[in-house]
This record gives structure tokens, sequence and C-alpha cells, in this order.
């Protein structure tokens, strides 16, 4: 099994403990926080071990790219803490366990990603995506895995990836436009950061997304709303991806409303604390992320990530805020109908 | 064909009953189970009856044979029924048709409506020679011409769907479309028969068409029928008979939209009836709708069911001639014209020969045809057009005087 | 037998009656296993007159009747047994009256669950009433007679609970009012202060009368609903959390599931939570009393609240939950039967056990779920079994799980539900001497002829 890429010295000589500092979870003084941090290091019990929720944000927070929450991980697997329950664990395996079912289009050199998420195989149509489809893979056969760092279950993150990896090449595919934060981040961040090679390139949506939106100039309609950005826990591992968020939103005429709960400060979308903390913990976070927009005026709040759809978009949208994930909000600009929607 | 899966298929019904009612079950929508009440007449009933004869448990009767034929095939079932088989529904019912003619086991209704395709090529038994009949001199198609209209039985032979062809035909000529029709020589498009399960007539005349249409080098075909701008785009292709097909509303909602129709002020208030063949079967929902809102004073109202819910007429499945739902207030035509009256519109829109000359029967049968006007869509643009409208005044004057 | 056929005939016209194969065999039988026997008649009445004409000549010719709905209770209860009249209900389908400050309805014997549904929705959306998951053709006055379940059973109990009145058609053809209606113009009660002689035609499967009108109440209708799903991998652990949720009286539905397929959802229990509330505010109360009732679970890793897909829980608030219909196809042979027995929540863990063990031993797919009575006193426990149709041998097999379930669950103190004749018969081997002898001399006394759906509640 590979092993992650940590050294301690660099934590040994940070200055800033930045890690559990900011944490937005967790109330730590920097001085506390290196002690207590030097315990997770050297592979005792540690608080932080069971307090952690998952964000993934001191994943960013770390300024030597030393990957912290992937030690968090690596030590909640090897001390039997379970970030989630036990059931909700043995569902997220079974939901993601290979089948043996390749559900491919025509796959050819460049191709799409939905990993296995239906939900990204309904929103990729339209001229957007025309180029490449149907050059597509879904299913569990091409799930990145990254989800198991909510589950603390690196061991089948780093089991399974390869294979993922294997099921991708055998298709002829040298180059995957990814729909999601965590598999552009698994193949960007995480398999780097076990050593594991990847051998086709990775394309992050919103590149694509941005390239193609240049090309149909002409077809673009300024949308000019204002829009909150709810920025998802993967975005953490990529934040090289976030500058698309701005120049895609200046093409299509959206103003990212300049809020406080954006970019570093960003909250999670709460789905994984309401089911691992309780109501209290995950209530909290939505309430302080959908105030915060609806103070700073947004009429829309755009998703990157379709699992911050399911706990958070209804209950944006009954605060009179519309949801809509990045891919419907460019297709609006073009003159296309949104393809996912909520009702309230 | 594929309707033959139907055999090892059939039994997977649980007759539970959601082909009854629309997405809402706000009413009941299946035209048959709303004429009759019986339990049998509704899909699930079809079915079971189907598995059972197949079976052995009970044979064929007239009153069986009734019960099968009534299906309008209007699609309501495959819209509503849960299972992943509902795509297939009308296909089994079709497949069973077509089993019981190939055993010659028809009520004398349909054998009638078949032999008339066969022997005249139109199901009113009405002579070849007089399809053309209503034309009036209009273009009959050469090569060079963009589009052939087809015209359909209904619009060649039906009083209402003459009227409708011809004003068409009008409107077509307003907007300069280049376009004509087979006259005499246009056939039966086919659609019923292969409803009804005739399939050994059915591809002859698709073989006779398509020959036809190849041979003057037909590209284009737009239809004045649903039923023929269905089974143009959906089954003749199977059978090597691939043309680009259009109904006309799509065509004429082009027309509306890049200005060639323009369509002047006409009060009135407009409640659509979606066809079963151009909204469940095809899914042209909106089209129709945006000519009917491109004419200025005209205010489009909504059935309480439309679209995909919308309460089929009670003509298809050749039902437009054999009127085996007839008799009853229950029956379909007589029920949507109420639902339409309820609307508070003045006119009831169609897109449809057959749902024309249904509801323009229906209304009279419900006191109803000095209150709701029944017209085709096509014949409300060619009242909207300024050259008509000056025409409609002056007549008007003339007959004050 | 034509005389029948013309006295039925003269009480509801030519086009509602039919002595045809087709329907005698389609009205002769259900989706479920129990074997078919064939109608004599079939006849579909429009007036509780014609009903009692009917019933009137049904007694003087010795003709069976059976009342039916939709027959989708799936027990076989709309078979006639012994031939005879099976009379189809859903002509009656008229909505007679809203009483809205006293929140009833009351309509006639056929009116539709999706009707009345509808109804509501259009003339009175701040009222409801508890919609079961059967599909929408099944008839309220049906699922009260078989002591139906639905949408607000948690919290008011079986639908039967929640009758307020009746018009009855005895089996030998007087028309009998039920309850407050009895003695005014008010459908508010099915029997208190009275004597309650609802209890004479609820839960006897169409034995001792015709349900021809039915007063019903009505619960308020909030703006927003919301569900939740609590899962734990924990069978034992079931009854417990039921309780703690059911002590905060927020909920309006709850249901536990487990079934094999699709995969994410083996080896755990799911727990269904239906909130509804007028406004934010309310709603994250409830949801807040909800979370915190099991929260000690949430600690221990023991269970969590799934996040659900939104197309997911837009299945789940269907109501009625057409994807539940959907199981028939499982086996892509349109059958699904299932045994529902009555528990108190200790027997869960052990009915969640069997109903999975069945399974393997028929080799047959299952779904084992189960919907909580009124705030925890009993649960509604489904043995489900879908079967292919076109497989006799499947069938069999399935009838034989859901009679071993059957057995197990009555010799454990469970009580069958709308049970099929073998369960009924179960039931009656067990039942209280006393009790069962009762039973018959009111059976007795209502149909002295034995014409209303015999072949049930008969003891030997």
């Amino acid at each position: 099994m590979p092993d992650l890429k940590f050294e301690k010295i660099k934590c040994t000589g940070c200055k800033t403990v930045s890690c559990l500092v900011k944490c937005q979870y967790m109330d730590w003084d920097k001085g506390e926080a290196k002690k207590e941090w030097q315990k997770v290091i050297n592979g005792e019990d540690s608080s932080i071990l069971k307090d952690c929720v998952t964000c993934y944000a001191c994943e960013e927070y770390c300024p030597f790219g030393n990957h912290p929450f992937y030690l968090i991980v690596e030590r909640q697997e090897e001390k039997g803490i379970l970030p989630q329950s036990r059931p909700i664990t043995k569902q997220a395996i079974n939901m993601t366990t290979a089948q043996g079912k390749f559900l491919v289009g025509k796959p050819e050199k460049t191709a799409l990603s939905f990993c296995a998420i239906p939900r990204l195989y309904t929103l990729a149509t339209g001229k957007l995506f025309e180029d490449v489809l149907p050059s597509w893979v879904l299913g569990t056969e091409f799930f990145c895995q990254a989800m198991f760092l909510h589950f603390a279950r690196m061991s089948l993150i780093k089991e399974n990836l390869p294979k993922v990896i294997d099921n991708i090449w055998n298709q002829g595919i040298r180059e995957v436009i990814f729909l999601h934060d965590e598999c552009y981040g698994t193949f960007t961040s995480l398999a780097p950061a076990y050593g594991i090679e990847v051998p086709f390139k990775s394309i992050h949506y919103f590149e694509h997304v941005y390239k193609k939106l240049k090309e149909l100039k002409n077809e673009i309609k300024p949308l000019n709303i204002k829009a909150a950005y709810h920025r998802n826990c993967s975005a953490r591992l990529v934040p090289e991806t976030d500058h698309f968020v701005d120049d895609i939103f200046e093409l299509i005429g959206v103003e990212r409303v300049k809020r406080e709960y954006d970019h570093e400060n960003a909250l999670c979308c709460g789905g994984l604390l309401l089911t691992s903390k309780g109501y209290d913990a995950g209530h909290d976070v939505q309430k302080r992320n959908i105030d915060d927009m609806v103070k700073f005026g947004a009429e829309y709040c755009v998703f990157n990530c379709p699992a911050c759809w399911d706990p958070l978009a209804e209950k944006v949208a009954r605060r009179g805020i519309k949801p809509i994930h990045m891919i419907d909000l460019c297709k609006l600009a073009i003159g296309e109908k949104q393809a996912v929607e909520v009702k309230v | 064909m594929q309707q033959q899966d139907y055999v090892s298929q059939i039994h997977r019904c649980f007759r539970c009953g959601y082909c009854k009612f629309p997405s809402d079950y706000s009413s009941l929508n299946c035209p048959t189970y709303r004429r009759f009440r019986f339990d049998t007449y509704s899909t699930g009933g079809r079915l079971w009856l189907i598995y059972a004869w197949l079976k052995g448990e009970i044979e064929w009767s007239e009153h069986l044979a009734e019960i099968l034929y009534t299906c309008t095939t209007c699609k309501n079932c495959t819209e509503q029924c849960p299972m992943r088989f509902a795509p297939d529904i009308v296909d089994w019912i079709v497949g069973a048709r077509s089993d019981m003619v190939e055993k010659g086991k028809i009520p004398p209704r349909v054998a009638r409506f078949l032999e008339a395709v066969y022997g005249y090529g139109n199901p009113f038994k009405l002579l070849r020679g007089d399809r053309a009949a209503w034309t009036n001199g209009t273009k009959i198609y050469a090569p060079g011409d963009e589009y052939l209209l087809y015209v359909g039985c209904l619009g060649s032979y039906d009083e209402n769907g003459q009227k409708m062809a011809r004003s068409l035909v009008d409107v077509f000529k307003a907007a300069g479309v280049s376009f004509g029709i087979l006259g005499s020589d246009e056939e039966c498009c086919g659609n019923e028969v292969y409803m009804l399960g005739e399939m050994g007539l059915f591809q002859t005349l698709v073989e006779k068409n398509s020959q036809k249409f190849k041979e003057l080098g037909v590209k284009k075909i737009v239809t004045i029928c649903p039923h023929g701008y269905n089974v143009m785009k959906n089954r003749y292709p199977a059978l090597g008979a691939s043309f680009e097909v259009y109904h006309y509303t799509q065509l004429l909602n082009d027309l509306v939209e890049k200005n060639k129709v323009k369509p002047s002020r006409n009060k009135a208030k407009v409640t659509y009836q979606d066809p079963c063949f151009l909204g469940r079967y095809n899914k042209i929902y909106e089209e129709p709708r945006q000519i009917l809102r491109s004419i200025p004073g005209l205010e489009l109202v909504e059935m309480e069911k439309n679209r995909a819910d919308a309460f089929c007429c009670g003509g298809g499945g050749g039902n437009f001639v054999m009127d085996l739902l007839a008799g009853s207030k229950e029956s379909p035509a007589r029920v949507r014209v109420r639902e339409a009256y309820a609307t508070g519109a003045d006119t009831l829109a169609v897109a449809c020969p057959s749902c024309l000359t249904m509801f323009t029967d229906a209304v009279k049968a419900e006191d109803l045809d000095s209150k709701l006007a029944v017209k085709d869509i096509s014949q409300i643009v060619r009242e909207s057009l300024p050259a008509k409208k000056r025409q409609l005044k002056q007549r008007k004057q003339e007959g004050a005087k | 037998m034509s005389d029948i056929y013309e006295a039925l005939v003269k009480i509801v016209g030519k086009d509602c009656v039919s002595n045809h194969h087709e329907e005698r065999y389609f009205y002769g039988r259900d989706p479920g296993l129990m074997t078919p026997h064939e109608a004599d008649y079939v006849v579909m009445p429009r007036t509780t007159e014609e009903v009692q004409e009917i019933v009137r000549l049904a007694n003087k010719e010795k003709v069976p009747i059976v009342p039916k709905g939709a027959g989708l209770a799936l027990t076989g209860l709309v078979i006639p047994l012994k031939g005879g009249i099976v009379m189809d209900m859903k002509r009656m389908d008229r909505i007679l009256e809203v009483n809205e400050n006293a929140r009833y309805v009351v309509v006639e014997g056929g009116v539709s669950q999706g009707a009345l549904r509808e109804y509501l929705k259009e003339h009175h959306p701040n009222l409801r009433h508890s919609v079961p998951e059967a599909p929408p053709i099944t008839t309220i006055a049906a699922n009260v007679v078989i002591h139906g379940q639905g949408r607000l059973t948690n919290q008011y109990g079986f639908n039967s609970d929640m009758v307020n009145g009746l018009e009855v058609v005895l089996p030998t053809g007087e028309i009998c009012k039920i309850g407050s209606c009895s003695v005014g113009p008010y459908w508010f009660s099915k029997g208190p202060p009275l004597p309650d002689l609802s209890g004479l035609f609820l839960g006897w499967l169409g034995t001792t009368g015709i349900l021809t009108k039915v007063g019903l109440k009505l619960y308020p209708k909030k703006k927003i609903k919301d569900l939740e799903v609590f899962v734990t991998d924990k069978k034992d652990l079931v009854p417990d959390i039921i309780f703690k949720i059911t002590h905060t009286e927020m909920v309006e539905d709850l249901a536990v599931w487990a079934q094999e397929r699709p995969l994410m959802f083996r080896g755990n229990y799911h727990i269904n939570i239906f909130i509804t509330a007028d406004s934010e505010d309310e709603l994250e109360m409830k949801r807040k009393m909800v979370y915190d009732s099991v929260q000690e679970y949430v600690d221990s890793k023991d269970a969590g609240f799934m996040t659900i897909n939104l197309d997911m829980r837009r299945d789940f608030m269907d109501n009625p939950q057409k994807s539940m219909t959907a199981f028939a196809d499982v086996r892509r042979g349109g059958g699904f039967e299932y045994a529902g027995p009555i528990i108190p929540m200790e027997l869960y863990p052990e009915c969640a056990r069997k109903v999975a063990e069945l399974a393997i031993k028929y080799r047959v797919v299952y779904g084992g779920s189960g919907r909580v009575i009124h705030g925890g006193h009993c649960m509604m426990f489904s043995f489900a079994y879908t079967f292919n149709r076109a497989d006799l041998d499947e069938m069999d097999r399935a009838r034989k799980a859901l009679h071993e379930a059957a057995e197990f669950v009555a010799d454990k103190g469970g009580v069958l539900w709308k049970p099929n004749i073998d369960e009924q018969k179960i039931m009656m081997e067990r039942m209280d001497p006393n009790t069962l002898k009762l039973m018959m001399d009111v059976k007795k006394l209502l149909d002295p002829n034995g014409i209303m759906n015999p072949g049930n509640w008969e003891a030997k």
C-alpha cells in the first residue's frame, strides 16, 4: 500500500499551525494546536481525530502542502475512529463497490467522467459538451474514491484508485474532463500525495466550460445576476481552479457577491455535519451560510458539487435564492434550459 | 416486428390502475375506462385479458375484440405506468391485434375499416378519384417543391378535415411556402392500419407511399394530421422509407417566428387540445401554443389536463371512423368538450383532423355548438390574416346591405 | 341464472352489468397469489338504492355478493370464492360533503384515494386525508373496511380510526346509518357517544354489509413537508429508536424498510421520518426535536441520518408512493403479495430477520418494511415477496413463504392484517373461542343467508 508523502519536519518548523488555527469547526490557539498536532503526527490519541468534521479545508490552509487532512484520515482509520456512523459508512461502501458493469458512451481519447454520479450525466448536455459527447464514462468502475476521505477509509482509496485508473486507461482514454472537484482533486492532489501515478491528463470542467464559452461568445446573453458561490469541500484540494469561477462569471455576466463565507472561509454544506454530529452543528453551518447569501443580496446560489446540492439546495430555495449548478448557469447564459432544478 | 415480444412480456402488468389516471389523479384519463367503467376496459384489463387469451383461459369473442379495439392507443397508460415496460404497452396491444388479424379474428367494424383502406386507399370507402375534390386548384407536388404537403384521409374526405386542409393551404400560400400535394394520387398513411394490427397492409402502404415519394424526389414532408406525422416519422424508417417529416404546426411556428405569417388581431379566448400523436407520442407541446400566442388579442387558457395529461378525443385506433366509444355522455369527445368549455374559452383549438371531427360532433351532442367553436389552428391563423379579415369584414358589410 | 342477469339489468341498466366471460374472468382474480374463482355477474351500481335492490335480489336468489373497490389488497378478498355477483363500487364516485370546520368529508363508497386527494388540493387546500401508498384507484371505503393505513397513521392511527360515520347496506337489504349521522346531519363521529356500531363493519372484509357512504376525518395540511431517513445496521435498535422518535410527537409518518437491492441499501434498516410544517421555524423545530431524540445513537455511531438524494426524496414523499408499486416488476413478472401483520414494536427485529430468512429459504425476492401505527403502539410489518406470474413454481414458493411468515408471526402474538383465507384460518385457530363465537354470531345475525363475500371469516 502506498505511503502518504508527509514530511514531519515541515510541521515541526511550522510557525502558523494554520491547519488547526484556521479550522472553522475546532477552536485552537497556536500553542495548544502545535502540541496537539504533534500527537497526531506521532500516532497518539487526539481529540482532533474525533472532532474533525472532514471538511478538507486544512489541505488548503497548510502553507507547505503537507497534507494534514490526509494524515488525519490515515490516523482515524488506524484508530478505528468513525467520522460517520457505521451504517452510513457501510452504505457509502456498498453504493460505490465496483460491480463489473462498465457504463460507457463511446469513449475516445478525450472523455467526460461522470464518476458515480448520474446527476452529472443529466447536467452535461447541450452546446457546452457537444464536442465531447458521447465520449463519457459513468459508474462504480470509474468512481474516484475521494468520498472515502469523509469515512476514514484511506485504505479503500489506496486499494481501488489504481483499478479505477486502469479502467479509465483501458477505455482508450488519455484525457479526462472531470465534472467534479472530488474527481479532479483525486487525480491531481490525492494520487500524487501517495505517489500513485496518473497516466492520463486531468482537466477540470471549469476549464473546459470556460473554453467553450469563449468559443460561443456571440451566443452569450449576460445574465446580469448576483450569485453566491457555494464553495464545496473538495475545492480545497484544488484551489488553483478557483479563478475559473471568476473567469466564467465575468464572461456570462454574473457578480460573485463578496460575502463572508466564500474562498478560504467557505462553509461546509452541512450535509455530513448533520449526519455525523447532530442537528445543531449542521443547522448552524447551513444557517450561517444561507444568511450570509441573503445578507449580501444573492439572487442565485451557484453549486459546484452535486453532493452539496442534496442537503442545501432546497433550503437555499426556501430562502428565496435560486439554487443552480455551475454547468446549468452557463447553459442559461447561452439560452439553454436548466437541467437540474429544485421547486419549493 | 418488435410487437411479437408481447407474448413473452405481457404477463408483467400488475393491474395497479395507474393507467386510468393523469399525473395528478384528478379524474379518469383513460378514454375507454372513462367510457365503459368496467376494469376490463382499462389498460390493465386489456393486458390481462390478452394474456388469458394467449394461455387459452379465455376464447376470442366479439366482446374481447370490443375491449381490445376500443383502445384508442392514446398512450396515457404509457405515460402513467410505473413499470419499466411502460414504453411497450401500446406495442403489446398492437401485437395482440396483429395476431388476431392473422387469425382472422377481428370485429366487423375493424374489418370494414381495413377493407376500405385496402380497396379505396381510405377508411371511408370513398372513391380514390374524389380524394382531391377539396383541392380547388391547389398545386400538385412537382420535383423542386420544398415540401410535400401530405393531406391524409381525414383532410381529403372528411368535411371538417377538408376545411382544415383548405385553410392550411391558404396560410402556406400567404407565407410563400414552396409545397405541393399528391392530389388523388395520395394513399392512406397507414397509422391506424398499423395500430389495428394489419401489418401486411401497413407494409404495402408504406411501400406504395415511399415509392411515390422517391419517384417525385420528395425530401421533406409536412403533414396536416399528427397520425400521419407519427407514422411517417417513427414507423416508416424501419421499412426503408426515411424522409424529413414535420407536422404543420412545426412549420407554421417557424413561419410565425420568422415573420412570414403575420396574424393581426383576433380577439378570442382559446383553449388547446394536445393531440395524442403530437403530444404524448412525439412530445410536441409548445409549437402549437406559440402559434396561438403570437396572435394579438388571443387569450390562451389551459384545460386542467393538458400536455402529457391531455384527455384523448377518442378518435385514435381508427375510431374516428369506427366510433366504438360513442353513445354516452361519457364518450371521450363529449367529456373533453365539457372540460374545454369549463375553462371559459369560446374556442377549442385543435391541431388534428381527428380531434376536429370528433369535437365538432361532440359540441352538438353537448348542446354547446353555439358557445364553443371548434377550430383547427390553421383555421384560426387564416382568420387572423389581414387579407382574410378584410374579406370577412367586406362580406359582413355586404350581408348587412 | 339468466333471470338474475335480467333482474340486474333492470336495476342498473344494460351498460352496467356483464355476464361476459371477460368480466367474469377478470373480476374473478386479483394480482396476488390466491386461487382465482370466476364471478357469475359483474355489476356497477351508481346509487345506494341500486345497491339495496341488488342485495335484496341476492338474498332472494341466495346468490353471493362480493363488493369490490380496486382489488389491490392483494390477499384475494375480492375473489368471489363461491361465484355470484361482484359489485364494482367505483361508479359511486361522488364526494358529497366537506365540513371544513369540523374537518370531515363524506364520500360515496367508490370514491378513490386519488380523487379525494385532488379534490381537497383544489377545493380545501388546508385539509388532507391519510393517503395509503396503494395505487390511487383504491377506494376510501375498501381501505377502511380492511383497516388500512396511510401517511397519517403514525399520528392518528389506522385509517379506519379516522372514520366519522358510515352508510351501510346490510346483507338483508336495509340501509343503515352508523354514528352521529344516524341521529342528525353531522358526520363527526362513527360511534361515540353512542354505542359504536362501526365495529360491525370495519375489519369484516365485506362480510357484514356494503359501505355506500363513508365519513372520513380530515387533517390539517401544512405548507412544507420534509423527510429524514435515519439508518442503523442493528435491527435490535429499531424498537428503541422508534420509541424515542415517537416520544417527540412531531412526526406524521414513520416507516422502516430494508431491502437487498440496490446494493447501497443492503445490510441496513432505514427509518423514514416525515415531518410537515407551516413555516421554516416550525419545520426546523420539529427536525431538531427528531435529531435530538436519537442523538445517543448518533454519538455511539450505531446510527446516522442519511443525506438523501433529492430524486429519492421526491419518490418517498410522493403519496401514494408510485415507486412502491414498481416492486411488482422486480422479477419482470407483474406480481407481489405481502403479509402485513400488525405487531408490537418489540417484534420488529424478529420479523426483520424472518423476512430475509424466508426469502433465502424459498428463493424469492423480498422487501421488508414496517409502518408505525399511532405513535408506536404497534406497527404493520410487511413480508413482501415479489414473483413472476409466468413462473408457477415461483408463485408457489412465494405463497409458501407468505404462509410460513403468517404462522410465524401469529405464533408470536402478532395479528394478521387483511388476512387471506388461509390467514383468516390461522387467526381463527388461535382466537379466544368466545371471541370467535361472538364474531360468528354477529355475522350470522347480520347475514342470515350467508351471501356476503362467503368463504371469508368462516369458522368450521
